[in-house]
């Protein structure tokens, strides 16, 4: 069996495509963290950034890169590489569709970084109107979203290619959960087009005096928590179907697994609000009618939890473990591929039990845009999500480049997964202390006229600066890991681990891959959640903002 | 499709909890009147100085309504008016603001007053100021380059 998945290796020629993304990101994770530590530098209140650099600007650079780009393009290699190496080498004419999209949305990226650094475009990641960018900024962020279509084509293409071929088959299962991960992304990616397309684009160029500001917001929300959850997804691919290889043992349940993507697409989309439950112009029953849609991805989440300790515990056990926690020893902790994303899965219980406490209808007023927003998303996204990835690029880019992860670089990867941990804790759990005690997020550092309720955040941010200086240094430990296995580790051959189903007999129902039906009930949710707010909003729309450039 | 019986037992549990939570939360919210501020109403944001209640900020008395003061706050990039203002403790207050620039926070640290202020749109949200002592108002959302500079007081004297 071994011998089967090492033989059927990604073809050269989508691993280059796959690779192109990882330079990217990797490129991003680097400049980012850069930021991220001049960040917590200057919040300490002990350090002033030099040559006039701002320090939006730098929080813009940091969101931007980290938030969006590292992301997409990590997801986009990966999705690649995945379908390509459980449902086939591209085709020709796919792999050129998706050499396009790589392209486009490159150049937009760095149409849009330019007009970051000529300091045109200080409005941080989420660019929320009416804080006023240049109109480059706009059509650089356009242009990635555009070029990832290409790329979400790609795996459409293939996916219907493979089904063709495979007729009543259930599709391999990590092409499956790539496709579902795709079009929830085109579903979500309308939202943010929408506004910067017809909203801010002819606002910047000066078509339009003024913009709706409830309406952009509304727009970039629906695409905003999807967002999230297209981070959270290709993570989940490697929890579900990678680990379990890596550690030695099956899939614990493959119909379990589809159902609860499934799952994912349906709810994470019309949610939107509960980023928006502090905003005026939407009525509470809306709001709360979403707070209910967002807390159904309990759901899922608790299945996604299940499987994965039922699959370590039976690994364990199946190693001859007693007791109740027996199994944990016999966990692989000497193989960064397994440990690395698994210290990703335990951070991701307080921040998931975080989550919960944001989208509360209520409890949202205490920490709605403190510093512990800030502190939940560095464990979930900057550490759940980023060690998984990190986890993958272990073992996927050595695949891709005909190279081997050495003892060396494992060890060296273990050490960078650790120092994440640490670091981490302290930055984000000062984060969370201090957001409670009220201190704000996406602020430099300042005594607010000396009052002495913001004295009292200052300790903390001295332990973020503490936490952050360390997580950068294992931002470099990961670069330079990157780039060993990128282009100076010793050829050979490195396994793409696709962990296979414990009961290969159980097929998969195959409602599971009826588009029609998962993508109607998505729309129906979307327009159920969404219609009426919406019409709200453009009927009972205030005179539009002109707003401009505040910094 | 074959579900582990523990697994079945899990979910319904979950299942449960979250059904009990979002009980609590919904009654909060529409028997108990818990809900965050989601003020309907409008405001033209060029016209903010010349429309009550904006054109005379700071704290008014009130007669005949549910709450005993009026606390009328403009935001625009960098400041809060009024810039400092004083509340008798145990007040019951209708903090109303609205912005005649860009998005601005509205937060009173240590206290659950927390809102959103959007242009175009009015921003209210009742409270009771039971405590008495110095309060910081500052803004919590990025507004530009002196966003962190962005602050008023609210006192609570007897
Ligand atoms: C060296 C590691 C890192 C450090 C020191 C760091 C530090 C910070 C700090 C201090 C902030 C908040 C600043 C503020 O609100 O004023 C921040 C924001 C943020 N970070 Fe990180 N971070 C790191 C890594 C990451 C990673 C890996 C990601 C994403 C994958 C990430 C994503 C973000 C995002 C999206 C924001 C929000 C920006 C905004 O509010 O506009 N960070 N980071
Ligand atoms: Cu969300
Ligand atoms: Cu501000």
């Amino acid at each position: 069996m071994l011998k089967a998945s090492l033989s059927s290796k990604v073809d050269p020629r989508d691993a280059k495509l796959s690779m192109a993304h990882f330079y990217v990101a990797f490129t991003a994770l680097l400049v980012g963290g850069l930021a991220g530590l001049l960040q917590v530098l200057v919040r300490s209140g002990k350090f002033q950034l030099p040559f006039g650099i701002g320090y939006y600007q730098v929080l813009t650079v940091h969101g931007v890169l980290l938030g969006l780009v590292l992301t997409t393009f990590f997801i986009l290699g990966f999705h690649l590489a995945a379908v390509s190496k459980t449902s086939g080498t591209l085709t020709n004419k796919q792999r050129t569709v998706g050499w396009i999209g790589f392209w486009i949305a490159l150049v937009g990226t760095v149409m849009a970084a330019v007009m970051v650094l000529l300091n045109q475009a200080s409005v941080l990641f989420t660019f929320y109107a009416p804080l006023k960018a240049h109109a480059l900024f706009y059509l650089g962020l356009t242009l990635v979203v555009v070029g990832s279509w290409f790329n979400s084509a790609v795996i459409i293409m293939k996916y219907a290619e493979w089904r063709r071929a495979n007729p009543g088959q259930p599709s391999p299962l990590l092409t499956f959960m790539a496709l579902i991960n795709t079009l929830m992304w085109c579903v979500a990616t309308i939202g943010v087009a929408s506004t910067v397309l017809i909203q801010l684009l002819p606002w910047s160029l000066g078509i339009v005096d003024t913009v709706n500001v409830g309406i952009s917001r509304t727009l970039f929300w629906y695409f905003g928590h999807p967002l999230v959850y297209f981070w959270l997804l290709p993570a989940y691919m490697a929890w579900y179907v990678v680990v379990p290889k890596v550690i030695g043992t099956k899939v614990f349940s493959d119909s379990l697994a589809r159902m609860s993507f499934i799952l994912f697409l349906l709810f994470s989309i019309p949610v939107g609000f509960h980023h928006q439950l502090l905003e005026p112009g939407i009525d509470p029953a809306w709001k709360f009618l979403q707070v209910i849609l967002t807390f159904l991805v309990v759901i899922p989440s608790l299945m996604t939890a299940f499987s994965l300790f039922a699959t370590f515990e039976s690994f364990g056990r199946s190693k001859g473990a007693t007791g109740l926690f027996g199994w944990l020893k016999k966990l692989p902790w000497g193989d960064a591929r397994f440990t690395v994303p698994f210290i990703g899965m335990v951070a991701f219980i307080p921040g998931g039990a975080g989550g919960m406490v944001n989208a509360s209808h209520q409890m949202n007023q205490v920490v709605h845009n403190t510093i512990w927003v800030t502190g939940h998303f560095h464990l979930t996204v900057a550490t759940a999500v980023v060690l998984t990835y990190f986890g993958v690029t272990f073992w996927l880019v050595p695949h891709l480049t005909g190279r081997t992860l050495t003892k060396k670089m494992n060890k060296l990867a273990l050490t960078q997964g650790i120092l994440w941990a640490v670091g981490m804790t302290f930055m984000s759990g000062a984060m969370h202390a201090a957001g409670l005690l009220g201190a704000p997020r996406r602020s430099s550092f300042s005594e607010y006229g000396g009052a002495a309720q913001a004295a009292e955040w200052i300790p903390y941010q001295i332990a973020q600066a503490v936490g952050g200086s360390i997580l950068f240094i294992a931002v470099l430990l990961m670069v330079y890991i990157f780039i060993n296995l990128a282009f100076f580790a010793p050829k050979g051959e490195q396994e793409f681990p696709v962990g296979e189903a414990t009961n290969q007999a159980e097929k998969a129902p195959m409602v599971f891959e009826n588009w029609k039906l998962w993508l109607g009930i998505t729309v129906l949710l979307i327009l159920f959640a969404y219609t009426i707010p919406f019409i709200d909003l453009i009927q009972n729309a205030p005179p539009g903002a002109k707003g401009g450039r505040f910094w | 499709m074959h579900m582990h019986k523990f697994e079945k037992i899990w979910l319904i549990f979950g299942v449960t909890a979250l059904l009990v939570f979002l009980t609590v939360l919904g009654v909060s919210a529409f028997y108990l009147g818990n809900q965050p501020p989601s003020c309907l109403a409008t405001v033209d944001p060029e016209k903010v100085d010349t429309t009550a209640p904006f054109n005379e900020p700071g704290l008014k008395k009130v007669e005949g309504k549910d709450w005993d003061y009026e606390l009328v706050f403009v935001a625009q990039a960098f400041a809060y008016t009024p810039g400092d203002v004083e509340v008798p403790l145990g007040a019951k207050v209708k903090v109303i603001a609205t912005t005649k620039d860009v998005i601005h926070g509205f937060e009173v640290a240590g206290t659950n007053i927390n809102m959103m202020v959007e242009p175009g749109y009015i921003s209210e949200l009742v409270t009771t100021f039971d405590k008495p002592g110095e309060y910081l108002v500052l803004c919590n959302e990025y507004c530009g380059s002196g966003h962190h500079m962005m602050t008023s007081k609210i006192k609570v004297v007897e």
